[in-house]
């Protein structure tokens, strides 16, 4: 019995929070979201050597084939560094759709490029989370016609894999009739696009693969989730720091009783937070039949507790909090969009509930 | 991570159920009632439980325990299947939890062997005389004092909210012995018989309509000298450990566990215009949040085993279990409530009131544990100071530099 990280995936965080330190400070990630890219491409290649781009690849296609429980270690330093990079998107939803859906020529085509950084992919489903108006694809003919939403990471992206009910299609971002429009959203730390089809031909279909669009949905929503305990914990380091050092009636805020509260209401709602977390991450792994049901409730309980943190985290600042020049705001925008993805916690709820058959 | 516990604790499992199956129907009460303490047949239970090594079993055998080494794999699957055959664990409460690991650690041999065996066994209630109307949070700022005639201590003062004292043959009590010296250094823990003259309880009725605690008043009470544990002016130290067994009893996951499945049961039963409140969004809504909650402290359990199994500290996170599961239990007390409407307002006395009037039980009995063994504001500052290192409180600070607060 051992309930926790172990030695190798205490390393792996240590390394790739090293990383990004260096390669990825706050600065650089400002200088990444103000210009033209969505991403750092160049981050994205290094981390390739670090194993991050392929960690959840099988290592016949060149990549790390790590544990979901390792991606949820790699996900939280992630989301600490509220680094600008497609971990979400194309390293754990589009790589395990490939990987669960597609067929052995098209997996050997486009894995060993995922592992290696030099081509990225996005997922197309936010309809089969919730589908909501002037949204939806449709496959007829041999044609895909309609507007999908939400694409996570989709900027850049090399090729899309679409889902349209059980189906998935896979579409190169260069197919003919195929509109890509980024969509501005509050958290320009990563990027959501829209997809516009006019009569596009898919490069490929797999057909009847909604068992494994539902476990790469389940990944990505433990991975949101580490992405959201990574944020918090930065919230809360920066929070504690702050309050030692701001002065206000002559003494650090840290001495006044309220503020510690807020400070030990936000550990308090982490830390039991970061259990589930990893148990969620080692279900989906080990307890498949589980693993449906702790996602859910996983992503559904981060989206409140995170979004409650950031809040209080903010306050705990007073105005500085508030500016755009200080860089807690970039943890409080990066849960605010964590939260809404994947389904929001009602949503969620009302997926869990089914999933027991308590609806 | 690694679930499994191994073959030789699977087997220990499988006896353990064995046993709950074929002997179970001899418990006194179901879990989760409260049999009453001291009684013959809770008595007869424990008895049989310590035999098998199921109760007190970490406990030297020359005391009346089932003499086995620490194991906290062993503790946790105990827990676990106890609580899913819903059979009584046998004793609980503050003499066998808090008094006898303060003794086996600091008691003198004769005070071992007076009151360790009886109190492992149940026959022997012990209530914990520690907090008084002028010290609660404060609590090193008691004022019930003894004087030293000879080999008799003379007590003299007051305690309140005090468990249990009704139904209790002894007390642990936090007594100033030394009122010359600081506040902290003149304490002593010293093991009171409640038949004692001068001593009276007053049970205080709760909220709850039961006497869950009393009022005890000390007037010339005289116990001998030789009933202090440990040395005079020592107890705030004593006291101490005990407060942190007291800590990791309360807000134990398998508590909110029994509790989440019990609202489930409500929800499916109870109908509101022809549906299931079940089929309610809001209220399911409500119980899944608190679903992923419950699961949250189970997983938190977990970690916190690992830890201990690793020998590491657990940090910040072993200072959260009070604050989150006290609040997690009335929360589910609650939507139970809630999900039985108008009638949720029912309590005992009516065939109309579920299980009882149960919830409405809960949902008090909860506020009370949020309050008692130190209050949710006292875990915020433990968790703000020991956990992420911030200033300490200033009176705490300039009295004593040790823990000055119960928690
Ligand atoms: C159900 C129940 C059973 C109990 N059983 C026992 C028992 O068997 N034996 C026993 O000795 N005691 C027992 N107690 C007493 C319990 O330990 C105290 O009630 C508790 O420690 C709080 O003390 P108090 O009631 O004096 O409240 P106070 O200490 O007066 O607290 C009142 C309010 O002030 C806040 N407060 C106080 N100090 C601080 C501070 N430094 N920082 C921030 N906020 C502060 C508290 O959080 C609370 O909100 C029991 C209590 C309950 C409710």
């Amino acid at each position: 019995m051992d309930f926790g990280l172990s030695e190798e995936q205490l390393l792996l965080a240590e390394t790739v929070t090293r990383f990004l330190d260096e390669r990825l400070p706050v600065p650089r990630v400002r200088e990444v979201i103000d210009g033209d890219e969505s991403i750092d491409p160049d981050a994205w290649r290094a981390l390739a050597e670090l194993g991050v781009t392929g960690c959840l690849v099988p290592e016949t296609h060149g990549g790390a084939e790590l544990s979901l429980l390792d991606a949820a270690v790699i996900a939280t330093a992630l989301g600490h560094g509220a680094a600008p990079l497609p971990f979400l998107g194309s390293a754990t939803l589009a790589t395990l759709v490939l990987r669960g859906a597609a067929s052995p020529a098209v997996q050997s085509e486009w894995l060993p490029r995922l592992a290696d950084g030099s081509a990225r992919m996005a997922l197309a489903a936010a309809e089969r989370i919730e589908q909501r108006q002037d949204s939806g694809v449709t496959f007829e003919g041999g044609r895909l016609q309609g507007t999908a939403l939400f694409v996570i990471d989709g900027a850049g992206a090399d090729a899309y894999l679409v889902a349209v009910g059980d189906d998935v299609h896979l579409v190169p971002a260069s197919a003919d009739g195929l509109a890509i429009k980024a969509l501005p959203t509050i958290d320009r730390t990563r990027g959501l696009v829209e997809l516009g089809f006019e009569a596009v031909a898919p490069a490929d279909s797999f057909l009847a693969v909604g068992a494994a669009l539902d476990r790469a949905v389940d990944a990505g929503r433990v991975i949101v989730s580490a992405d959201i305990l990574g944020s918090c914990d930065r919230a809360i380091s920066m929070s504690v720091a702050y309050a030692m050092d701001r002065e206000q009636f002559g003494r650090p805020i840290a001495t006044f009783q309220a503020v510690k509260h807020l400070c030990a209401e936000m550990v308090a709602a982490i830390e039991p937070a970061r259990s589930l977390l990893w148990y969620a991450g080692h279900s989906w792994d080990e307890i498949p039949e589980e693993s449906a049901l702790l996602a859910t409730l996983c992503k559904a309980h981060f989206s409140t507790v995170g979004h409650d943190l950031v809040r209080i985290a903010t306050q705990v600042h007073g105005g500085i909090g508030f500016t755009d020049e200080y860089d807690l705001q970039l943890w409080f925008k990066r849960v605010g969009l964590s939260r809404q993805l994947l389904g929001g916690p009602e949503k969620l709820n009302a997926h869990a509930a089914e999933l027991q058959g308590l609806a | 991570m690694d679930l499994s516990y191994g073959p030789e604790y699977e087997t220990f499992r499988a006896e353990l159920r064995e046993f709950l199956q074929t002997r179970g129907d001899e418990a006194p009460g179901r879990a989760g009632e409260v049999a009453s303490l001291g009684g013959e047949s809770l008595v007869r239970w424990q008895k049989l439980l310590i035999e098998h090594g199921y109760a007190a079993r970490n406990i030297p055998k020359e005391y009346g325990g089932a003499g086995a080494e620490p194991d906290p794999l062993i503790a946790t699957i105990l827990s676990e299947e106890f609580g899913r055959a819903r059979v009584s664990r046998g004793v609980a409460g503050q003499g066998i939890d808090m008094l006898v690991p303060t003794l086996l650690e600091h008691g003198s041999e004769e005070q071992k062997r007076s009151y360790v065996p009886p109190t492992v066994t149940g026959e022997m209630v012990w209530c914990q005389g520690y907090s008084e109307p002028g010290a609660g949070s404060d609590l090193a700022a008691i004022q019930t004092h003894g004087r030293v005639e000879g080999d008799t201590l003379v007590i003299n003062g007051q305690k309140i909210w005090t468990s249990t004292a009704q139904f209790s043959q002894m007390m642990f009590a936090l007594v100033r012995t030394e009122p010359e010296a600081a506040k902290h250094a003149g304490i002593s823990y010293v093991l009171v018989p409640m038949d004692t003259p001068g001593l009276d309880v007053r049970p205080l009725k709760t909220m709850t309509g039961h006497a869950e605690f009393n009022e005890v008043f000390f007037d010339e009470v005289r116990v001998p000298v030789a009933n202090i544990v440990g040395r005079r002016g020592q107890g705030w130290k004593i006291a101490n450990t005990t407060l942190g067994h007291e800590r990791n009893m309360l807000g134990s996951s398998a508590t909110s566990e029994g509790l989440y499945e019990g609202v489930v049961r409500v929800m499916r039963e109870e109908q509101v215009d022809g549906h299931s409140a079940l089929e309610s969004p809001v209220l399911r809504d409500r119980l899944m949040s608190l679903q992923a909650k419950t699961i949250a402290m189970k997983c938190h359990a977990m970690r916190l085993l690992g830890s201990r199994l690793r020998g590491e500290s657990s940090g910040v996170a072993g200072l959260v279990t009070k604050l989150n599961g006290c609040q997690l239990n009335h929360d589910l007390a609650g939507l139970a409530i809630d999900a039985m409407g108008e009638g949720g307002v029912l309590y005992r006395g009516t065939d109309r009131s579920r299980e009882n009037g149960r919830w409405q039980f809960q949902y008090m009995f909860q506020l009370g544990l949020i309050i008692g063994g130190g209050t949710a504001q006292i875990q915020k500052n433990i968790i703000s100071e020991r956990g992420l290192g911030m200033p300490r409180e200033p009176k705490v600070a300039a009295s004593a530099a040790k823990s000055g607060v119960k928690g």
